[in-house]
């Protein structure tokens, strides 16, 4: 069987609605969320770095972008890791733990 | 070369001096938060200034990524002032709350170098790297006060949900670029214009939406906003109802008039749909609320519902009267945080409508300004937030949305129920007790935001209000000219 653009772009779509249902459906860990959404920026890479090799160049664009655009997704998602870890330090330190469904002082 | 350092010049200069002045706190013998806010503040009144003293010509820089123009500097002008309102805002109340610390200062010119970024952005990229710029300066502001569990909380909800919405944001980007082959916005628009709407870019462009309809707090996607909002320190929240929400405002504004701009009737619906969805929750949510900054949170849901109006219009009289209307929906809201910061009793900050009871007979002056604020967001001619509804809902019904306008007439008269509550409140409530004297630079910026939203400045004649509208109406002209 051939691998063709149509697969990578399943396996991201796949990864992608794994990563968006696991923020919403999981009530247990923060933890967990932060690797949900890790797993979503790595689905968005999947698909840059799969339409960049097999796309027909259009006039004006060099399809390399793609790529290019991967390497800043990766650097982003590194310093936003390093943001929400440090967030999340701070959080448990005034909450003792970090359960998900504990994350209720405000509501209404 | 030097075209680019031209158009990249307030960037340039953010970036500089944001650097400079993170090495110039650290100093381990004296506390330098005060000296660095000042500093800071001036920095951003000249960015602000800077785009229309030296009107550079329209130009792009980095081979595209950014591209400056009219309506760019326009945006910028406003960020820039309103961040350097914020800032001094929370000078007294992060001293009383032993917060006083210089980062502060700094993230706040990151998150303005974010923005403006942001507003000038002609690229995919460049639009997702201002964006996370912000982003990532907003949630430590928004966790701040690190002892303090709701600002924790704040930050923990903020960040989380940020994170997906640029996930979204993402996703919708790749399936741009897959489907049109480029990120350049005006490449994107030659590529549709070739091959029609494909299902490809319209899931893209609806991705994309979602994404920035978090970040102006537009509903479906507001959850966080009035958790964020309460839980913040009380100027952060200032400041997050102001300049970013015009940032992620005007870059929706460029998407859509750009690289969309010939797929009108794919996305007009979309646009109808979050204004109208905003503007309920803004309208009927607040009504139950007993905490002011709560209470503000769905209100600048509302009015996010009220910007997109003239947007769905999809006209130069449109943006223009997104423009006027957000210009003048962060004036008033400024004013309106400067009094909230003034709710302070002898041993610390109240939150509650009804602390406000009676303040009409304690603090008449501090009442005053809050009242005309709230008469001018509930939009009663003459004050300036009629003007500001006048010009959003007339392009809308030159389009053909009058539908759309009445249900945005409708949803401003039920707001304006919590409006009159909290001016009831103030002026026939029983009074219980008394504010401390708020400290001067609080009452300025106050006073000045009363002035402006009151119609004084802009009697026909004095030529202040042509100019106001006639700037506003250059930037959409240069987004349509791009």
């Amino acid at each position: 069987m051939l691998i063709g653009l149509h697969h990578y772009l399943i396996v991201a779509a796949i990864l992608f609605t794994i990563g968006v249902f696991g923020i919403f459906v999981n009530r247990k860990n923060v933890i967990i969320i932060l690797m949900c959404v890790e797993l979503i920026l790595l689905a968005v890479n999947i698909n840059f770095v799969a339409f960049s090799t097999h796309m027909e160049p259009v006039a004006g664009a060099d399809p390399i972008v793609g790529q290019i655009f991967a390497l800043f997704i990766l650097t982003v998602a590194a310093a936003e890791a390093a943001v929400g870890l440090a967030i999340l330090v701070v959080y448990f330190r005034n909450r003792g733990n970090i359960a998900v469904e504990n994350i209720d002082l405000m509501k209404g | 070369m030097f075209q680019t350092v031209s158009t990249i010049l307030p960037e340039l200069f953010l970036a500089v001096s944001a650097s400079l002045l993170l090495g110039f706190g650290l100093s381990k013998t004296s506390d330098r938060s005060t000296v660095v806010r000042n500093i800071a503040a001036g920095i951003l009144i000249v960015f602000g200034l800077m785009g229309y003293v030296l009107d550079r010509p329209a130009g792009t820089s980095f081979s595209g990524l950014l591209y400056n123009n009219d309506f760019s500097d326009f945006l910028k002008t406003i960020i820039g002032f309103a961040a350097a309102a914020a800032l001094l805002l929370s000078k007294n109340f992060f001293q009383k709350e032993n917060l006083e610390r210089y980062e502060f200062s700094v993230l706040t010119l990151y998150a303005v170098l974010g923005m403006s970024i942001m507003v000038s952005s002609n690229n995919l990229l460049s639009m997702y790297v201002g964006i996370e710029m912000q982003s990532l300066s907003l949630y430590i502001m928004a966790a701040f006060n690190r002892d303090s569990l709701r600002s924790s909380e704040a930050g923990l909800k903020y960040f989380v949900l940020g994170a997906l919405s640029s996930g979204l944001l993402l996703y919708g980007a790749s399936l741009v670029y897959g489907f049109t082959g480029s990120i350049d916005f005006e490449t994107i628009r030659a590529s549709i214009a070739l091959t029609g709407p494909t299902t490809g870019v319209i899931a893209g462009m609806v991705f994309l939406l979602c994404g920035l309809a978090f970040k102006i707090s537009a509903a479906p996607f507001h959850m966080w906003t009035p958790d964020v909002y309460e839980g913040s320190p009380t100027p952060v929240t200032g400041f997050f109802a102001a300049a970013p929400k015009l940032a992620a405002m005007a870059i929706i504004t460029r998407l859509l008039i750009v690289p969309f701009g010939d797929i009108m009737g794919q996305w007009q619906q979309v646009i109808v749909v979050l204004a109208i969805m905003s503007m309920v929750v803004g309208a009927f949510g607040a009504i139950m609320q007993t905490n002011i900054k709560r209470l503000m949170a769905y209100s600048s849901i509302a009015n996010m519902g009220y910007a997109l109006v003239p947007l769905a219009a999809g006209t130069i009289a449109g943006v223009q009267g997104m423009l006027v209307f957000m210009a003048i929906y962060i004036i008033t809201v400024i004013g309106v945080f400067a009094c909230i910061l003034q709710m302070r009793l002898r041993n610390g900050m109240v939150e509650k409508v009804s602390d406000l009871s009676g303040i009409s007979k304690s603090n008449p002056g501090m009442a005053l300004a809050l009242t005309m604020l709230m008469v001018s967001l509930i939009g009663i001619p003459p004050w300036l937030g009629f003007f500001g509804k006048l010009y959003a809902f007339t392009p809308a019904v030159e389009a053909g949305l009058l539908w759309l306008v009445v249900i945005a007439l409708v949803a401003s008269v039920v707001s304006a129920f919590y409006y009159l509550r909290i001016i009831k409140t103030m002026w026939f409530d029983e009074p219980n007790r008394e504010f401390v004297r708020a400290p001067r630079q609080t009452r300025v910026i106050a006073i000045i935001s009363v002035l402006l939203v009151i119609p004084v400045l802009i009697i026909p004649g004095t030529g202040i209000a042509e100019a106001a509208l006639g700037l506003a109406e250059n930037a959409a002209q240069a987004l349509f000219a791009q």
